[in-house]
């Protein structure tokens, strides 16, 4: 009586999130493509000023290839970024793929870290907050919670980061509050980048938690007798699992994009503080590899996410067909 | 929500409105003066917040501020929802093809961390004003546009659209008439919280440079000149913060206060206290499975009153004994079968003169059972619940969650204890047992399910085996294999049973003896036997007349008892099924009447039982 084998309705699930990244990979590349030719009026001349001389202006024409037709562009754009030719900085005249990768690893360093404290921090709290409010004693430290986690949500992490700044850094003057020299600098980009995310997190697992603890399949493990550490841990938690991958997967996509914030903050030698002064200084060749390197990073995570959703909870795959 | 947030939300949206209308035309002057020699003043004097670097007072400039954050905020919020309602109400007007296509697309850029996306159109645009504006409104576009398609969707699937759609109503008139009305409340409600999150990105934009650029001044801007001056004042950049943050909390709170007042989500219920009415008494270990004395269930609603499932029930289960419990759905049955397995929920009440299974008294509530009596009800109680989807663990295999019970309880290896497994799912019947072992519960029917169930009951030996409307939610020819397994194993393990049903006919077919419970009360004990030859209890009788057999006369309308069980809440004075019953009279409504003896091994609780044998 039993449905036919799971195997294939899974390879199906797969196949369409590889293709569903492939097209937004493609998506991205074109609109960043296109980047240069939505800016208002010339761009050549938007990028070098209205006193340029006009001869500088063709060069730059030339050099953007925007002398040549629509298609032509299209295609050598793409054969270009296949080889990794991201073209050349106006600023620096450096090649960009060369100026993103001397600071992709402090980006990813920063972001890498401030998701390990989210996932602990907030998998722990929610869990904790999710007994607490569970056993309807300590009504106090449950109202503490839901009031505390839901400023930090609201607080915006580059507002956290001049809070930690002004507490710690100039306050009383613990931590370095600018660049990257030595462990110690992580600390506050770090909490600045997490607390919001991590607090949400955990909101997340203690409303799941809460929903799960009051279904029939958990009253079948207290029928078991199971010790409370066994029933939280084994029977609810992975069942909390699928809607906290979810949300965390966006955390963590915003993380993302929280560290161009935080790098201006913090003076980090990364990517997001290059991507804002290269939009301020109209660099367009080094904002368009940023961007396709940005999003990229967040179309991966997303995809990362979903087979991990598909491998913790095997009905994902039958739901989403 | 509370009406205190309610309250706040309300007022401090009315103050920021306030302070955006008036600082402007008030504090032009200390915001714009000018005066060097009274640059990044420390807090103090005059000025609260102390001076920027060109002598002009922080607060003023901060509230001044309030106007173009804010101006822009809901300009762009604005913005951004027409553009998304728009694109999301198009699905309903074009073809399937292009609206497939559409909703793609949106579900991508939804996926996309709004501030990458005003990146990129600031990158476009330049900042300024009008930049940051529309900047914004299309990267909150695609959260409405989402919001809207999943809206219309649930409106299009609803009958009053199929309706009209069947009087040929238009396309567009459907959409402006039917469809947009209902959609618009959820979508006002996210675009309050969206002017938060507009605010979040305007700010961050703006501090980043790439938003409002000076000398137009947002809180952004001033956060970011206050950054550098960190040293010499740092409450010049606490200021902007703080209006970041409360800006943004206020529209939240809006939002949800709105959500309220439109009557979209309900309050939150306020969770009862729990404290045991009575504890349970310990007394000697009879030699009966179950013993309740006075067994009485309260459940508290989230308005405040008590439901009393279980009233003063009082019964015994002997070794090896099959007890059926009947009744109506809401008669307190369920309540009891869990209150005896110490299953009740956290809000549940328990109270009982006496309350023991399997020799052992529970504790009240079922809560803090020590490890003695986990071990005991865990190997010795087994219970089958209703739904048998529902109570698997969907995440993990039928054989893992079968050998838990083995592993935790007898000790066994997790080899052991899975090979235990697959004997006992041989044991109910099931076909290729090992390969069932290894399914998910969503990929069995319910009554493989549900004899893997009791599959699980018998992991270790169970004296007990409680069942919750087993068959409930079966088919009619699995609810027979169901039931004839049940009835095998209590003959193989010599266990008791205490099977809840609704259905008179599935009690009779594998019990001894039958409990009727109504209104949270036992109203009749009978022997099966007693079924045919005479109930003593009027609700017996139409119970039993209600049952349908291959013998009923289908000429004639279903037997159905008038009226309805009456309210849970209420505590009438007398007999609860009065107001129903046929025989009802003289002190029927107004002295409640006592379970006592009618007949051998017979129980009823009514002033005049049918065939006063007593």
């Amino acid at each position: 009586m039993a449905t036919p084998t799971a195997a294939p309705s899974r390879g199906r699930y797969l196949a369409r999130r590889v293709l569903r990244l492939l097209v937004s990979l493609w998506i991205v590349l074109t609109l960043s493509f296109l980047m240069v030719h939505l800016i208002p009026g010339d761009p050549a001349r938007a990028s070098l000023g209205l006193t340029a001389p006009q001869e500088l202006v063709e060069s730059r024409r030339a050099e953007l290839g925007l002398d040549r037709p629509l298609p032509v562009q299209y295609l050598t754009y793409l054969g270009d970024l296949a080889r990794g030719d991201l073209g050349v900085s106006f600023t620096s005249r450096l090649p960009v793929s060369r100026l993103i990768g001397e600071r992709i690893l402090a980006t990813l360093h920063l972001a890498g870290l401030a998701l390990v404290v989210v996932l602990i921090a907030g998998v722990a709290a929610g869990l904790l907050a999710t007994v607490v409010a569970h056993s309807g004693r300590h009504r106090g430290t449950d109202l503490a919670f839901s009031g505390g986690s839901g400023v930090l949500v609201a607080m915006p992490e580059f507002v956290t980061a001049v809070g930690l700044v002004a507490a710690f850094g100039v306050t009383l003057r613990w931590l370095p509050v600018a660049g990257l020299a030595g462990p110690d600098s992580y600390l506050l980009p770090v909490l600045a980048l997490a607390s919001g995310p991590a607090a949400a997190l955990a909101r997340i697992v203690r409303a799941e938690g809460l929903r799960v603890l009051d279904l029939e399949y958990i009253r079948t493990a207290r029928a078991k007798r199971l010790t409370r550490s066994r029933l939280y841990l084994r029977h609810a938690l992975p069942n909390c699992l699928t809607a906290t991958l979810t949300v965390a997967g966006l955390t963590l996509s915003s993380l993302v994009a929280g560290t161009v914030l935080i790098e201006n903050v913090f003076a980090w030698p990364g990517l997001g503080s290059a991507i804002v002064s290269s939009i301020t200084q109209k660099d367009y060749p080094l904002t368009q590899g940023l961007i396709l390197v940005l999003s990229g990073i967040v179309l991966l995570v997303n995809f990362a996410v979903d087979l991990l959703i598909m491998a913790v909870d095997p009905r994902s795959a039958l739901g989403e067909v | 929500m509370s009406p205190l947030a309610r309250f706040t939300a309300w007022a401090g949206l009315a103050i920021l409105v306030a302070v955006a209308v008036l600082a402007p035309i008030l504090l032009d002057g200390p915001a714009g003066r000018i005066d060097p020699a009274n640059a990044l003043l420390p807090p103090g004097g005059g000025h609260p917040l102390g001076t920027d670097e060109l002598g002009r007072d922080v607060l003023a400039r901060v509230l001044v501020a309030t106007r173009l954050s804010l101006g822009i905020s809901v300009t762009a919020t604005a913005l951004g929802v027409a553009l998304g309602v728009l694109v999301g109400a198009l699905p309903a007007v074009v073809g399937r093809r292009a609206a497939r296509l559409i909703g793609a697309g949106v579900n991508l850029a939804v996926a996309f961390p709004a501030l990458l996306l005003a990146l990129f159109v600031a990158a476009i645009t330049g900042g300024g004003v009008y930049g940051s504006t529309l900047v914004i409104a299309l990267a909150l576009a695609p959260v409405f546009a989402r919001l809207t398609q999943t809206l219309a969707a649930s409106v299009q699937g609803a009958e009053y659209v199929a309706a009209a759609r069947l009087l040929g109503v238009g396309r567009a008139r459907l959409l402006l008439r039917h469809v947009v009305p209902n959609v618009a409340g959820p979508i006002l409600v996210t675009a309050m919280i969206g002017i938060s999150g507009a605010l979040i990105v305007l700010s961050g934009l703006s501090f980043l440079g790439l938003g409002v650029q000076s000398p137009d001044v947002d809180w952004g801007v001033l956060l970011n000149q206050a950054l550098n001056r960190m040293y010499t004042n740092p409450a010049y950049a606490l200021a902007p913060a703080a209006a970041v943050v409360v800006g943004g909390l206020v529209f939240s709170l809006v939002g949800d206060a709105l959500a309220v007042t439109l009557g979209l989500q309900p309050p939150p219920p306020r969770r009862g206290g729990r404290t045991p009415r009575r504890a349970a008494a310990v007394g000697d270990p009879g030699g009966a499975l179950v013993h309740a004395e006075r067994l009485a269930v309260t459940v508290p609603l989230p308005n405040g009153a008590d439901v009393r499932a279980v009233r003063d029930v009082t019964f015994t289960v002997a070794p090896g004994e099959r007890v059926g419990v009947v009744g109506e759905s809401g008669c307190g049955k369920t309540m009891t079968a869990l209150a005896v397995a110490g299953l009740t929920g956290p809000e549940a009440r328990i109270g009982a003169d006496r309350l023991e299974v399997l020799g052992e008294p529970l504790p009240p509530g079922g809560r803090g059972a020590g490890r003695r009596l986990r071990r005991t009800l865990g190997t010795s109680l087994a219970f089958v619940f209703q739904d048998p989807l529902g109570s698997f663990n969907p995440v993990s295999r039928i054989g893992g969650q079968l050998a838990e019970v083995a592993v935790v309880h007898a000790g066994l290896t997790r080899r052991d204890a899975l090979r235990r497994a697959v004997t006992r799912l041989a044991d109910v019947r099931i076909a290729d047992p090992e390969r069932v072992a290894r399914r998910y519960p969503h990929e069995l029917s319910g009554g493989m399910l549900q004899r893997g169930m009791i599959a699980m009951g018998l992991m270790n030996r169970p004296r007990l085996i409680v069942a919750d409307e087993p068959t409930t939610a079966l088919d009619v020819t699995v609810q027979r294999e169901v039931l004839a397994l049940l009835d095998r194993v209590c003959g193989e393990t010599g266990a008791g049973l205490l099977l809840i049903s609704h259905d008179l006919a599935v009690v009779a077919q594998t019990c001894e003896r039958v409990l009727v419970m109504y209104a949270g009360r036992i109203v009749e004990d009978l022997p099966v036997a007693a079924l045919t030859t005479g109930p003593a209890h009027p609700y017996t009788r139409v119970l039993l007349a209600s049952v349908v057999d291959m013998a009923t006369d289908r000429s004639r309308p279903l037997a159905a008892i008038p009226g309805r069980p009456p309210d849970a809440t209420a505590d009438p004075p007398g007999c609860a099924f009065a107001p129903r019953c046929p025989r009802a009279a003289g002190r029927c409504a107004t002295e409640l009447p006592e379970l006592i003896p009618v007949g051998d091994g017979h129980r009823a609780a009514c002033w005049h039982p049918i065939g006063d044998t007593a």
